[in-house]
């Protein structure tokens, strides 16, 4: 398990605090990737799913530099995304969400090492639904989880494998990963509660 | 969204929205475990009070597809037989724990009164009601015209815009032309409907839809981008069926699609059938078998569409299906 990077300063930034900037991001997912392929001996098998929205553009980030590190490595085959949404089952108690893409490697998930790739890990519940859609899929050999944010709270024996940084969190806390793709700069916020 | 009674209810978002749904749906069904958890433990009921196959299987597909449990329930063999009112059936079904009633029935409003008239708790689906409505087909017609011409690329999020669609025969008996005259224009479509004058309704004029009594000058003078043939039934012609048009051969000489009238179609322009079709009568073998009819697909997409509709109605809470959670909203339950 990582130690995640130093505590930045904290400032206020839209009426909230910034817990990573984009450098930490940066390094962040860096290291997590050079740890990926400590841990599977190269990336010859690895396959990274993002979990969308958010997981997505990280699981591409760190495909970036996998390849960076291993220049065989082909990017249609390493990164792609799995939606979770009609594996929750949380379904019931909330407004109909809008189910989102999920892709899948050309080489399909067979023998592979699958990273599932997702922004804040919390109650561990879209993990969960993530490994019973994982399955309808295919059989990887290993499944692993590669997180930006742990804030702990797990309401499953769940953990992760790679993790940004571990973030101490009140439950009437809310965490927000912002991303360049989605929402124009590279940022963790905690707002709410009472810190 | 609560109900689907009439695709006269839909707006462009929510029509959008079931389309999008739809083609999510469809990328599950290519895989080889087709099977979704997603309605585990809720009971869809199909209560047909009409014979039909298609409609029926499909929507049974489509809600085992998503794990929901099917009843079956069609008026032959059962208690209506028997004279059971709708309202005692429907009340025996809510005893039973229906979560969604998809109803077919020859009386137009039937799936309007089971909605409101709260003797049953669960989704009302409509599957065809007389003469009024049958949405899911205009919604599976939909998505099939919008795969085909709404690209190039990744169709999700278009709607209709630009296409012309012409829709030709017996409309006037047809709860699937009335189904896609609303949905093809709400869609941003422009619908020419091509029926001899007896095969009209009265006061169609005031449908957002142009009207032609003549086949060949709609499709050289118009160009539509698809052809949706409806399906004729040849008791019609009889006197007793109505009189409405003297010979099945006249009537395919002026409103039937064959090998002739499909080379005047532009280039791109597809063919499309709710079945079961009369093949010589509305439509030519050579046009059904054409590589430009997209006939048995329409199968296909229907299984998609109404698990999107199964979904829309059945997976949320009880706050209002529209209010979707927001995907920019934060981390709640990572």
């Amino acid at each position: 398990m990582s130690t995640g990077t130093p505590t930045p300063e904290t400032r206020v930034d839209d009426d909230a605090n910034v817990v990573l900037g984009a450098p930490e991001i940066n390094r962040a997912l860096t290291r997590i990737a050079h740890e990926i392929l400590e841990r599977n001996k190269g990336g010859s098998d690895v396959v990274l799913l993002g979990i969308p929205t958010r997981g997505l553009p990280l699981a591409r980030r760190l495909a970036e530099r996998l390849i960076a590190v291993e220049p065989g490595l082909d990017p249609a085959l390493l990164v792609g995304s799995l939606d979770v949404t009609m594996y929750r089952d949380d379904l019931a108690h909330q407004p109909t969400r809008t189910i989102g893409a999920t892709d899948i490697p050309g080489g399909g998930l067979d023998g592979k090492v699958v990273v599932l790739v997702d922004d804040v890990l919390y109650s561990g519940r879209t993990i969960r639904a993530a490994l019973d859609a994982i399955s309808d899929l295919g059989r990887p050999r290993a499944v692993q989880l590669a997180a930006l944010v742990d804030r702990g709270h797990r309401e499953l024996p769940i953990r992760a494998d790679y993790v940004g940084k571990n973030l101490p969190t009140s439950t009437s806390e809310r965490v927000r990963v912002l991303l360049e793709e989605s929402d124009g700069r590279d940022a963790v916020l905690i707002d709410g509660g009472t810190r | 969204m609560k109900h689907l009674l009439s695709t006269a209810d839909l707006d462009v978002a929510d029509a959008v929205r079931i389309l999008d749904t739809a083609g999510s749906m469809a990328a599950t069904q290519a895989r080889e475990i087709k099977k979704l958890p997603t309605l585990r433990g809720r009971t869809v009921v199909n209560l047909f009070f009409e014979d039909s196959t298609r409609t029926r299987i499909s929507f049974e597909t489509a809600a085992k597809r998503l794990s929901a449990d099917v009843i079956n329930f069609s008026a032959k063999g059962s208690s209506v037989s028997k004279g059971e009112s709708l309202k005692d059936t429907a009340l025996t079904l809510q005893a039973m724990g229906a979560d969604a009633v998809v109803i077919r029935h020859h009386a137009s409003g039937a799936p309007h009164t089971l909605a409101t008239s709260g003797w049953t708790h669960g989704a009302v689906i409509n599957a065809g009601d007389g003469m009024h409505q049958h949405p899911t087909q205009a919604l599976l017609d939909a998505y099939t015209l919008r795969r085909h011409l709404a690209g190039p690329g990744d169709v999700t999020g278009r709607d209709l815009t630009g296409l012309r669609i012409a829709i030709v025969g017996d409309v006037l008996h047809s709860r699937v032309a009335r189904s896609n005259v609303h949905l093809l224009h709400t869609l941003g479509a422009e619908v020419v409907l091509v029926a001899p004058p007896t095969l009209l309704p009265v006061g169609v004029g005031a449908w957002p839809a142009r009207v032609s009594y003549h086949l060949d000058e709609v499709l050289a003078d118009e160009k539509p981008d698809a052809i949706m043939m409806l399906r004729v039934q040849r008791e019609r012609m009889s006197s007793a069926g109505g009189g409405f048009f003297p010979s099945p051969l006249e009537y395919t000489r002026r409103y039937g699609l064959d090998a002739r009238r499909l080379a005047l179609l532009p280039e791109h322009a597809i063919v499309l059938h709710p079945g079961p079709m009369n093949r010589g009568l509305e439509i030519s073998a050579d046009a059904a078998d054409s590589t430009r009819a997209v006939i048995v697909e329409q199968v296909a997409n229907g299984v998609a569409v109404r698990m999107a509709v199964l979904y829309l109605l059945l997976a949320g809470g009880d706050a209002p299906a529209r209010a979707a959670a927001p995907t920019d909203d934060m981390k709640v339950d990572a």
